[in-house]
Formats: structure tokens, sequence, C-alpha cells
């Protein structure tokens, strides 16, 4: 079994609201000093998604892959002191700025050029741009099914069979290998690495390739979706707060206001 | 040459899902061109006729899309937008939305702009706005080809009512076999009031510090007539079932009262409830974000708090 884990780096998400910050002109998100970034929630998840796989079927391979700046070699680490085997990381001036379609080519071409793939997993959605298309868009580039919003991922004579979430329903989808599978939280938490783990990574080979590589050009990631605008949306919502000397008088006051404005 | 709106109608037990009028809402109002529905699945031509404010609605019916599977349902609408030729296709962020917009947008030679909440027309040109970065953050996209494919978010748009029903025009398709099989499924039964639709919801949150915490939550959401919402830390913790999950990777809900009670208000939670027309927060902390988004608020422990809350609703509603 040969998994490719997509792991995504991204501006911590478990800041304060208020020191969210966007610079409009740049379009990008300003991360507050001294904040580094991580792997993406559900990217994590992806890799002990990929880890249960391991525990339980043998000569399974991992390997992490990211697509980013020269520091996603971090999260990577992060996949391998998990206990992945291999890192590819996907670094080039070609891929700035892509769009999803252009992530998707990025990371089916490097996983084509892995060849023997049976598995890809991706988180259910990156939570910076809160998407969910890149795993799709990657099963169509590799002509496999994909099932998305895992909270289970089996594998068995030669198929994966996947307990997917939705919202008022539990669904259980089966697929021969080699597929997609895009992973949500109902998985569990990602198992925490230990020291020792974290040092091990350190010497995990972590293979670097660029557009040349995988036998892409710029020309071959032309964006179809342009970010015009970005922006931090005002809530100017003024909050009425109860007052009372104790506990009973602030919550007959709170039920007397919303009688008042005809609530209940 | 493309041109209209093409939308995505959904049905639950026969019925039109709410989502259809309102994507009918939205591409009405984007005045870019008549406005035509898919509808698709199995036994389901009847049910064309419940559609209105549309000119054309394409029809597919097999037996092969009895249940939704991304492939079948992927090449079924391509083939229907195919034949339509729609400069702009809608779908709803729904179960079905949003697994099958990126994989449609892929088989057209086009993109996707997921989850948006707010569409315009500029320059004869399609400009989506949907948030990003948990909530924190909107972002505008505009797409460089045809068509131009997005997902709108539950609750978003006004319903477009009335409207005579469209023409129905039936396309032949019949999917090839699937590779992605549905073997199981399962529906998780709520009782009572279904949250999307509920006009009061109470909701609690990991504050609340074990699942016996929810005990006031159901009473103040029976007395209120109301429905139970939990937030991520919750459903993660199985204090509640991810059905109750409100959020951006929950459910969205509007209700005219929303009641979080020991919910901190991280913007991926607000984006599940900030369309709520009166939040009312219960927390502790005085500096705790949802009492930035509400309207009403208590600062103070819940414990105290909720139960006098119980009983002094009980009182004013006995008032009459
Ligand atoms: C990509 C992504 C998607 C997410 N999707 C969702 C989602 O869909 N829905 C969602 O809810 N979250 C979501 N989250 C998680 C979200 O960021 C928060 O972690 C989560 O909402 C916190 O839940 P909480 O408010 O119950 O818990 P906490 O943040 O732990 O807040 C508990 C609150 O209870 C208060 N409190 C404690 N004790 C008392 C007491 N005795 N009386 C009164 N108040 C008390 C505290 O002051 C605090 O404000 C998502 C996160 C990510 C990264
Ligand atoms: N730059 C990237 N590098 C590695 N994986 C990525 C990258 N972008 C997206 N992915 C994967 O695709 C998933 C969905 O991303 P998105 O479609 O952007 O929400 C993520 O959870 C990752 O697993």
């Amino acid at each position: 079994m040969h998994i490719v884990v997509c792991v995504k780096q991204v501006p911590d998400w478990d800041i304060p609201p208020a020191s969210f910050k966007v610079d409009e002109a740049a379009k990008k998100v300003v991360p507050p000093p001294g904040v580094a970034p991580v792997p993406s929630q559900f990217d994590a998840i992806a890799v002990e998604a990929a880890m249960k796989i391991k525990d339980a079927v043998a000569d399974t391979k991992i390997t992490v892959m990211s697509l980013g700046a020269a520091t996603a070699r971090d999260v990577i680490k992060h996949g391998l002191a998990m206990g992945g085997d291999e890192g590819v990381l996907l670094v080039d001036d070609a891929f700035n700025d892509l769009d999803s379609t252009g992530t998707a080519k990025v990371l089916s071409s490097a996983i084509k050029k892995l060849g023997d793939v049976d598995l890809v997993l991706t988180g259910r959605q990156a939570v910076d741009w809160d998407l969910g298309v890149t795993g799709t868009l990657i099963a169509e580039m590799l002509g496999a099914p994909v099932i998305t919003f895992a909270k289970s991922v089996n594998v068995a004579n030669g198929n994966v069979t996947v307990e997917r979430v939705l919202p008022d329903a539990f669904e259980t989808v089966e697929a021969p290998l080699p597929a997609v599978v895009t992973v949500s939280n109902e998985l569990g938490e990602p198992r925490y690495p230990k020291l020792q783990q974290i040092m091990q990574a350190a010497r995990k080979q972590v293979n670097q390739w660029g557009a040349a590589d995988i036998g892409l050009s710029k020309d071959d990631l032309a964006p179809r979706l342009t970010l015009e605008q970005l922006f931090v949306p005002v809530v100017d919502t003024k909050v009425e707060l109860m007052e009372g000397d104790s506990p009973e008088d602030q919550a007959m006051a709170l039920a007397r206001r919303l009688k008042e404005a005809k609530l209940i | 040459m493309p041109n209209g709106v093409l939308i995505l109608a959904e049905l639950v037990d026969g019925e039109l899902a709410p989502i259809t009028q309102e994507l009918v809402g939205a591409a009405q109002r984007l005045n870019a061109g008549p406005v035509s529905a898919m509808l698709l699945g199995s036994g389901i031509e009847a049910s064309a006729s419940k559609i209105s404010g549309v000119e054309k609605v394409y029809v597919v019916d097999n037996p092969g899309l009895a249940e939704y599977t991304n492939e079948a349902y992927t090449e079924a609408a391509a083939a229907v937008a195919k034949q339509a030729d729609p400069a702009i296709i809608l779908l709803g962020q729904t179960n079905i939305g949003r697994d099958l917009g990126p994989a449609l947008a892929y088989k057209l030679d086009t993109a996707v702009a997921m989850d948006t909440i707010a569409l315009e027309m500029k320059d004869g040109k399609l400009h989506t706005t949907r948030p990003a970065y948990g909530g924190n953050a909107r972002a505008v996209n505009s797409f460089s080809g045809t068509p131009a494919v997005a997902t709108v978010r539950p609750k978003s748009q006004d319903t477009a009512e009335g409207g005579a029903a469209g023409e129905v025009v039936k396309v032949d398709f019949t999917p090839a076999g699937v590779r992605a099989k549905v073997i199981d499924r399962k529906v998780a039964t709520a009782e009572g009031v279904r949250l999307e639709d509920a006009d009061v919801v109470v909701t609690g949150g990991r504050g609340l510090g074990g699942p016996e915490g929810f005990e006031g939550i159901e009473e103040l959401a029976h007395i209120l007539g109301g429905a139970v919402g939990a937030s991520r830390a919750v459903a993660d913790l199985g204090w509640r079932p991810v059905a109750e999950q409100v959020g951006l990777t929950g459910k969205v809900v509007s209700p005219t009262i929303y009641i979080a009670v020991a919910v901190s208000g991280a913007s991926q939670h607000m984006a599940g409830c900030s369309g709520s027309k009166n939040i009312v927060a219960i927390n502790k902390d005085p500096d705790a974000n949802i009492f930035k988004a509400a309207r009403f608020g208590i600062v103070g422990d819940y414990k105290q708090v909720l139960p006098a809350f119980i009983e002094a609703v009980k009182k004013v509603k006995a008032e009459g």
C-alpha cells in the first residue's frame, strides 16, 4: 500500500478574532507577529487516517506531500514525525498564487510521478480558504473515484471503504483503489508526535521538486478563478448586557427584555 | 453563446428543498438571462412542476440516479449543462452541491466558487463573495471561463416566490456504472423541530462542562419550541450528535432567536449562526467573542444563570 497525504501549510487559525488582519491591497492575510504557520487542521487528521491504515495493513508506505513555500518543509516533517515515511515538497516560482485547479494539477502531477500510489488522502477543506475542492480535482485529474468527508477510512481486498459524515446521515461508500478520500474531523484527533519521533523525522527523506521535475510550466497553471478582493467584514452589533444584583435579577431582566422585543 | 443561469433543484422526500427556490431567487436577481433548473433523480419527473419562476426545467429521470453518487450525478449534470449551455450554474452548498460542485466544474473545463453568500454581475461577469479564513474574511472572486459555477450557502438568498412553472425538457441520459458505491446509509433521526428550520435555537458549548450540562439547554429549547444546537467542540467530545453542530463545518441556521450558552463564539461557529436575527449570549467571560455578535447578553456562570432564566421565561410566558 502506498498512501499519499496532501498537507497544506496555513496561518495558525487558533488566534483571537481581533488579531486577524488582512492587507487589502496585497489581498493577503497578515499573520500576527511571532505566530508560525501550521499544518492545516484536517490535513493532520488525514495523516492520522493514513497512520490508522498503516497500523492495520502490513507494508504500508506513507508519503507526505506539500505544495507551498520552502517553509512547508515543516508541515511535511510534522507528518513524518506522526509516522509518515517520506516527503515530497513542491516549490517553484511558477507555483505562486495558484488557484485550486493549478494546485490540483501540481499535486496530481507529483502523484503521477511517484507512480505506484494506491490511495490519496486530503483534508475536507484547507482551513485558510475553506474551499474543499482540491481533493475532488486531484481525483478527476488522476481518473480515480473520490469519496468526500470521511469519518473512517479502511482498506481491504483492493477496495477502500469510507464512512462519510453528512449533516443528517451516515453513509458508507466503497470504491476500488486507486482512489482519493477527503477526511473530516469526526475521524478523531491526530496523534501527537513524541520527541524521539520528531528526531527520527529529521532524518527521513524529503524530495524537493519544481515545475520542470513534474513536467509542468507556468502556462499549464493559468488560474480560472481570480481573487478580486479580500476584506474583513464589519460586525457592528451593540450588545445590551443585563444588569442585576443576582443571576436571578439578570435572568428576569433578560426574559422581560425578550418579551418587550416580542421575541418570546 | 452560453447564456442564462442554470440552477440545480433539490428535493427532500419528494418536496422541493428550500434551497431550490433560494437559488431561483439568486438567479433571477442576477438579471443575466433566462433562468432554468435541472432536476436529477429517479421517479422525480412529477416534481418538476413544483419549481416556479424558471423558463425550463431539465429533467433527468433515471434509476441510476436514485441515490446520490458523485460520478453519476456529475455525468448527468454535465449532460444537462452541455444541452442548456448556461453562462452560470448555481448549486446549493448542501450535501450534494458541495460534493458535486468541484467535479462538475472540472467536467465542464471551468472553475467553481464554493459556499458563496453574495452574487452580482459586474461588466457582464459573475462576481461571487464567500467567507474565508473560518469566516474572518470575505473573498470576492471572478471567473476567467464559462460557465461560472458557484455553490450558494443555504439561507443566504431570499426565496423566489410565485411565477409560473417551467416547461419540462426531458434529457435522455443513463449514467455509466459508478466506481464509488453507496453500500449503507443511515439517516440520523432528530426529534422535534428540525434545527435548520427552527425559529428558536438554543446552543450549548464546551463551557457546559459535560453532556449533563445540556439538560437545561433541552429544557429551554422545549419551553421556547425550539431546537438544540451544539458547537463543534461539543460534537467532537461526543456530548451531542454531529447532526446538531452549528457552524462552518456543521449546519447553517438563521432563527429569530439564537441563544448561545457557554459558547465562545469562534468565527467558525459564527459562520453557522450569524444570519440569526437576534443572538442572545450567556457566558462567564465578558470578553468572549460571542458578545460581539450578540444583541442581548448576560455575563455570568450558566450554572446559576440558566436555571434562573428558565424560571424567568416560564414566569414571563405565563403572564401572557
Ligand atoms: C476549519 C474549522 C472548522 C470549524 N468548524 C466549526 C463548526 O462548524 N462549528 C463550531 O462550533 N466550531 C467549529 N470549529 C471550532 C471553533 O474554532 C471552536 O474551537 C469551537 O467553536 C469552540 O467551541 P466552544 O465555544 O463550545 O468551546 P470554547 O471555545 O472552549 O468556549 C467555551 C466557552 O464557555 C465559556 N464558559 C466556560 N464555563 C462557563 C460557565 N460555567 N458559564 C458560562 N460560560 C462558561 C467560556 O468563557 C468560553 O467562552 C472549527 C474550527 C476549524 C479550524
Ligand atoms: N498547497 C497544498 N499542498 C498540499 N495539499 C494541499 C494544498 N492545497 C490543498 N491541499 C489539500 O487539499 C485539501 C483541500 O483544500 P482546498 O480545496 O483548498 O480546501 C487540503 O485539506 C489539503 O489536503
